[in-house]
Parts: structure tokens; C-alpha cells; sequence
């Protein structure tokens, strides 16, 4: 398909691409403020929801923190190499981000598996149903998100697109911000 | 060095360019990433469930006026079945009507055409969206034949009837009609961003922020109101899908949950929702009004200053709906402060209509009929929402019929004359040929009218205490003596959905003429008007894409030979 002048135009100065992923983002935060405030109204209603919160492996949790953190990482070398035009290198840098999302998803399915079969599940209590419902979500973005940087690695690796590596970059860094938010609400508040 | 992320150009590369040659017919009505194309989709899936959410009125109007007749055209009316057809009624009505036609229709054809672009900026996302939307569409519409029939528990889908199938009586349908109107949502989040950055970064040289049209701004400040209001309720049918399927209890007060909860989350988008569809028809209305009194706007900048402070003010006003579901009495004082308070904004918007026709010199057209008859009857919505937005006379007032006829005086002007407005004014650009007048002028009385005798009884109904989505009044003593108002308003409905048929003959009579339409037939300014009836693909030859000189308002300008003065005409 031909790109349309409509495209090429930036009459606010901003990349078109770099304006729509702000917009997706600002649509997402909305999406993930409105759970997370239902979430810490209740838990302020619920000073018992502490019990179950204490039962959550925090270990696991940092573990995945720091998982994350680390891809975010690699997500920046991968825009760095782009900014310079280097496509291959960047593609590798997405190959590791995805790795980290694999790796995050990894230990999130044990930690599920472990909790689950120890009886605790979504019906369990308030605490349960929104700890499963936000990392749910949370965990869907980030399968999204490594879809979405596989095909930017592709596309990166034969040197096109480039700029899209900063863009999928940009999804990656607030994929891990919610995380940054959901381990300490979800984790370490007893 | 940062060339490979600041450049937005980019090479067109890859093989699979498409544009004039011959496409299958697949390919052009169903796979086209033409905005153009995808907006008359938009448009006639919208008129085909307007079609639906008004026959639907037909049957359970027909109900309430003779109860337990054989509708004609449907059969008995069983009361669950009472309960499904008010509930998608109103669903459908504003999710797959008025924010389809208002918003995805009318804004994908002219955003591009009126900031002299050629599409959106993102095409194929477009396409997704609209695919998405029909999806969704098809689910609703399939929702109905589901076993236990469609959902049953009113738009507003207040839990702990919409959570539990046990209540609700139709669990199956209750999740495909919340899946259905989660899909909606998607579908106009992804058009909303198409819209905000074509608005950003496609427009015309020359085209500065006051000099879009006021239709595209208010498309666009709609699409981020929608955008920032809807998120908590995407969290919130989450939620609710869970209590429904996976048995949690987010909104079960016996586990621990509130349904006060839902009630916040769905208001919270909910309240707004209305600025989301009513700033898409003011922008026609005021569009249309300065092109027929020939006369430039009144206060432009106001008028966005205006748009911009009712979508703030409409994030505070969400409990006005809730000021008897046991909120803190202090807390209805603050919301209906801040209700009454949105009202101004809301009159300075008719009030800037009503001094752009002061001096002009008016044309009553068709489209002209509609956006005036919009001032006039969405004024009656306007200030009968005051009684409702006042908590004391609300706690008499709500949940009866005053309500029903309040918002119907708001969303009616705002989907169906609005919607007609637009139509009517934009048909000879968008499909080449002219509506014929007369018949115009025939159904728009005939729809006008009838309309009042809907809803001037229901309001009567309403202060005599009838509640709503009550299957058979004449089980309540008290209510019974006022069956004639019932009656009135069911007569009046058949005859405007029989006027109907005078729109649709029109339609058809237009689409097959072969009269072609002129490239500017109302004398308008904007930048649509600058290209052929309908316009071609790209809109306009790449090498004369439009560049503006001045704002879209500039009729009647001394000392010019016409009375009006295109956008992009060098001075």
C-alpha cells in the first residue's frame, strides 16, 4: 500500500508515529488507572485483604522486576543502535527484550501454577480477583508487546521501518511502568 | 543523530501498492482502506441499526400503549422479551447509531477532506477499526438469538442484575452484549488516535489551529473525551465479565465487592459519552448554520474554548446519575453544583448559534431545517435536565419517565437530527448527486413533529410518578387512568417511523439519479467543497493538494464580488 501525503505530513512537528503511541498510551493509562484505583479504594475498605497479600512471594516478584527492568534496557540499546542506523543491531537488542518478556512470562505461569494449586484462585477473596485480573492484563500487554517487537525486529533486521524500534520501545517502557506500579501494590503492601 | 526516529517520511517501498487500478469487488467495499469508503461503511451500518433499535421501539411502544396485544409485524410481547428489547433499544441506539454515524462516519469523511488531506494517517488501522466495529455489530444483533434470549438488564447493566444469570435470567446474552459493547469501545479508540494525530500532523499548508473547521475540532475533542472517560469502564467490564463467567465477586457486597462500584465506572464514561456524541452535531449544526445565514461565525475561538471546558466539566458531573443509590448527601451537593454549572457552557454553545443567525441572511434548506429544529429541541433537553441535575427534585423524578423523555430530548436532536443534518448537508459530496428538497422538507416535518408527541406525554407521564422499564402499567391502579398519554405517544411514534419511508424513498430516488451534484452547491467555504463530486481517490491530484489562506467562517466579506471565500483561495 502507498503511504498516503496525509502520512508524510507533521504539521505539529512531532512524528506521526511517535504522537499515536502517546495517544495509545494515554488511552492505556486510563485503562489501568481506573482498575488500579478500584483496587486500592477496596484495599483501603478491606484492612483484612493484608492476610492474602502476605501470602504473595515477593522474591518472585522482585525476580520479575528486575526481569523486566533488564528487557526495558535492552529495549533502549535497541533504539540507541536504530538512532544510528545500525538495523541489525537493533533487531538482536529486540531479540533479547522478547526474551526478557518470555522469560517474565516464564516465571509469572509458575507463580500462578504454585498459587493456584495451593488453593488460591480468582474466586478465592476481593484480593485474589484483582491480584489474578491486574497481572492478567498486565500479562496480555505484555504478550502484545512481544508480538509487536517480533515484527519489528524483522522488519529491523533488512534495515526498514527504523523508527519503529523507538516506538515499540516506548509501548515496552509502559508495559514495565504498570508493573513497577501493580508488584509493590500487589507484592509488598501487607 | 537521530535521523532514522525524527524523519516521518518515509519511502514507499514493497509491492503491494494499490490505487487506481480496478480492485474486486471484495477488495472495494470490504478490504478498501479509502477513508471515504470506510465512512460510508460506518454510515450505513449505523442507518441499518438505526432501523433495528427503531423497530425495536415500535414493539415495545406498541406493548406499553395495548398491552398484551399481537404486535403486528412481532407477535406477543412475553415481558423478558419486553426487557431485552428496551435494554438493546438503548444500546444500540447510542453505541452502534449515534457514536458510528456521528462520530466514525462523518469524521472519517471529513476530517481528511476538510484539513486538505488525503486519508488518515494510519489507513489500514482505519480498516481495522471498522472491522472491528461490524464484529461487534453482528455479536449484539446475534446476542438476541442466544438461548435465554438478549440481555435483559438495561443499558446501564447495573450489577448485581447483570452479574448474576440467576437475576438476569439471561447470562448468555448478558456476556455477548458486554463483549459486544467492549469491542465497540476498541473499535472507537483506535479510530479516536486515527483522528487526533490526521488532525495534528495532516493538515493543509497554511492551515493554522483557528482555521479548522469547527466540525473537526469538535470530532476530535469528542475522540479524546471518549478516549479518557472510557478507560475505567474497560477496567470495570472486566471486572463484571469475570463475576459473570468465572464466578468472582467484584460487585457482590456478600463477597466483599460493591455494585456501587460499577455504577461509578459506568457514569464516569457514561456522563461524558453524552459530550462525546452532542460536540459532533453542534460541529455540524454550527457548520451548516454560518454556511445558510451567509454570515461568519460568531465567537470561533470562544465557541473552542467553549468545546474544550464542557469535556473538562463533563468528568465531574457522573453521580448526578446516582443521587438516590445511597452516596453521601454532601457529595450530591458537590455534583450538583457542578451539573448545574456545565449548563453554562452548554448555553453559551446555542448562544453563539443564535448571534451567527442574528443579521444573516437565511436560506431554509433541508440541512438549514435540521440544524435549526437541533437548537430548538435539544434546548427543551437542555433545560429539563435541570430538575434532574438538581438532587432534590431529582429524588422525586428519578428513574421515571421524565427522565426517559429528558435524555431523549438531548439524544435526539444530537443522533437523529444531527445525524440528518449532516447527511443532508454532505449527501451531494459525498455520493454526486442532490436530495430532492421537497421531500426533504416532507420528512423533516414529518419526523419533527411526531417527535413532540412522543415525549411531551412522557414527560407528563414521568411527573405523574410512572416509573420506567416497567412491562405493563396497567398492573398499577394509580397509573392506569393515564393510559390516553401512552397511547398518544405510541400513535405518534408509528407516524414518524412512517415518515421514515419518505427519507429512505429520497435516498434511493438520489442514488440512482444521474443528475451529478456541482463540485459546491450550498457556496461553502471549506475545503471539501473544493473537489469534485464525490471526490476522487487521494481527494485531491497530488500535485494540487489544497493550501489554506484564511478560516472557514469568511462569508458576507465586504467588497467582494461572492458572498462567500474558499479556504484555500490566494487573497
Amino acid at each position: 500500500m502507498q503511504k498516503p501525503i496525509a502520512t508524510t505530513r507533521s504539521a505539529s512537528g512531532i512524528p506521526t508515529g511517535r504522537l499515536a503511541i502517546w495517544w495509545l498510551l494515554a488511552s492505556e493509562i486510563v485503562i489501568f488507572g481506573g482498575l488500579l484505583a478500584c483496587y486500592l479504594l477496596f484495599r483501603l475498605g478491606h484492612p483484612e485483604w493484608a492476610d492474602a497479600a502476605a501470602v504473595t512471594n515477593t522474591a518472585i516478584g522482585a525476580t520479575n522486576t528486575f526481569v523486566l527492568l533488564t528487557s526495558s534496557f535492552t529495549a533502549v540499546l535497541a533504539h540507541q543502535a536504530a538512532e544510528r542506523g545500525d538495523g541489525k543491531k537493533a533487531a538482536r537488542f529486540l531479540v533479547f527484550t522478547i526474551i526478557g518478556a518470555c522469560l517474565f512470562l516464564g516465571i509469572k505461569s509458575y507463580e500462578w501454577w504454585y498459587e493456584i494449586s495451593h488453593g488460591y484462585t480468582i474466586t478465592s477473596n476481593g484480593f485474589w480477583s484483582f491480584y489474578y485480573t491486574a497481572a492478567g492484563l498486565h500479562a496480555a500487554h505484555v504478550i502484545a508487546g512481544a508480538i509487536a517487537m517480533g515484527f519489528v525486529a524483522k522488519d529491523a533486521a533488512q534495515g526498514k521501518e527504523l523508527q519503529r524500534v523507538e516506538l515499540v520501545g516506548i509501548y515496552w517502557h509502559f508495559v514495565d511502568v504498570v508493573w513497577i506500579f501493580l508488584f509493590p501494590l500487589l507484592y509488598i503492601a501487607k | 543523530m537521530a535521523q532514522a526516529t525524527t524523519a516521518p517520511v518515509q519511502d514507499t517501498h514493497g509491492h503491494d501498492t494499490h490505487g487506481h487500478h480496478d480492485e474486486g469487488w471484495f477488495k472495494k467495499y470490504f478490504w478498501s482502506t479509502d477513508h471515504k469508503m470506510i465512512a460510508k461503511q460506518y454510515l450505513w451500518t449505523s442507518i441499518f441499526m438505526a432501523v433495528v433499535g427503531g423497530l425495536m421501539a415500535y414493539v415495545f411502544r406498541m406493548q406499553l400503549a395495548f398491552p398484551g396485544i399481537e404486535v403486528p409485524g412481532f407477535g406477543l410481547v412475553s415481558p423478558g422479551e419486553y426487557n431485552a428489547l428496551i435494554t438493546n433499544h438503548g444500546s444500540i441506539m447510542i453505541f452502534w447509531v449515534a457514536m458510528p454515524m456521528l462520530i466514525a462516519a462523518w469524521g472519517n469523511f471529513l476530517i481528511p477532506l476538510m484539513i486538505g488531506a488525503d486519508d488518515m494517517v494510519f489507513p489500514r488501522i482505519n480498516r481495522l477499526s471498522f472491522q472491528i466495529f461490524l464484529i461487534s455489530a453482528i455479536l449484539i444483533l446475534a446476542s438476541l438469538f442466544v438461548q435465554g434470549g438478549g440481555f435483559g438488564g438495561a443499558w446501564t447493566s447495573y450489577p448485581p442484575l447483570s452479574a448474576n444469570p440467576e437475576y438476569n435470567l439471561t447470562g448468555l446474552g448478558a456476556s455477548i452484549w458486554l463483549i459486544a459493547v467492549a469491542l465497540e469501545f476498541v473499535a472507537f479508540l483506535l479510530g479516536g488516535i486515527n483522528f487526533i494525530v490526521t488532525l495534528m500532523n495532516s493538515r493543509a499548508p497554511g492551515m493554522k489551529a483557528y482555521d479548522i473547521p469547527v466540525t473537526v475540532w469538535m470530532i476530535v475533542i469528542a475522540s479524546i473525551l471518549f478516549m479518557l472517560s472510557v478507560g475505567p469502564l474497560i477496567a470495570g467490564a472486566i471486572m463484571l465479565l469475570f463475576d459473570q463467567t468465572l464466578n468472582t465477586g467484584f460487585y457482590d457486597p456478600a463477597r466483599g465487592g460493591d455494585p456501587i462500584l460499577w455504577q461509578h465506572l459506568f457514569w464516569f464514561f457514561g456522563h461524558p459519552e453524552v459530550y462525546v456524541v452532542l460536540l459532533p452535531a453542534i460541529g455540524f449544526v454550527i457548520d451548516i448554520i454560518a454556511t445558510f445565514a451567509r454570515k461568519k461565525l460568531f465567537g470561533y475561538k470562544i465557541m473552542v474554548y467553549t468545546a474544550v471546558a464542557t469535556a473538562v466539566l463533563s468528568f465531574f458531573v457522573w453521580a448526578h446519575h446516582q443521587f438516590i443509590a445511597g452516596i453521601d448527601p454532601r457529595m450530591a451537593n458537590v455534583f450538583t453544583v457542578t451539573t448545574l454549572l456545565i449548563s453554562v457552557p452548554i448555553a453559551e454553545l446555542l448562544f453563539v448559534i443564535i448571534a451567527t443567525l442574528y443579521g444573516g441572511s437565511i436560506k431554509f434548506t433541508t440541512p438549514m431545517l435540521w440544524a435549526l429544529s437541533f437548537v430548538a429541541t435539544f434546548l427543551i433537553g437542555g433545560v429539563t435536565g435541570i430538575f434532574l441535575g438538581a438532587s432534590g427534585s431529582d429524588i422525586y423524578l428519578h428513574d421515571t419517565y421524565f427522565v426517559l423523555a429528558h435524555f431523549h430530548y438531548t439524544f435526539f436532536p444530537i443522533a437523529i437530527i444531527g445525524g440528518f443534518a449532516a447527511f443532508t448537508y454532505w449527501f451531494p459530496k459525498m455520493f454526486g448527486t442532490m436530495l430532492d428538497e421537497t421531500l426533504g422538507k416532507i420528512h423533516f416535518w414529518g419526523t419533527v413533529i411526531p417527535f413532540q408527541f412522543i415525549f411531551i406525554p412522557l414527560f407528563a407521564l414521568g411527573l405523574g410518578g410512572q416509573h420506567r422499564r416497567i412491562y405493563n402499567f396497567q398492573n398499577f391502579p394509580e397509573l392506569a387512568s393515564m393510559q390516553p398519554l401512552r397511547v398518544t405517544a405510541t400513535l405518534a411514534l408509528i407516524v414518524m417511523i412512517l415518515f421514515q419511508l419518505v427519507f429512505f424513498w429520497n435516498l434511493f430516488r438520489s442514488l440512482r439519479s444521474k443528475e451529478k451534484a456541482p463540485m459546491n452547491p450550498w457556496k461553502a467555504n471549506t475545503l471539501e467543497w473544493t473537489t469534485p463530486s464525490p471526490p476522487p481517490h487521494g481527494n485531491w491530484p497530488p500535485d494540487q493538494m489544497p493550501k489554506v489562506y484564511r478560516g472557514p467562517y469568511e462569508y458576507s466579506v465586504p467588497d467582494r464580488d461572492t458572498d462567500y471565500w474558499p479556504q484555500n483561495e490566494p487573497s
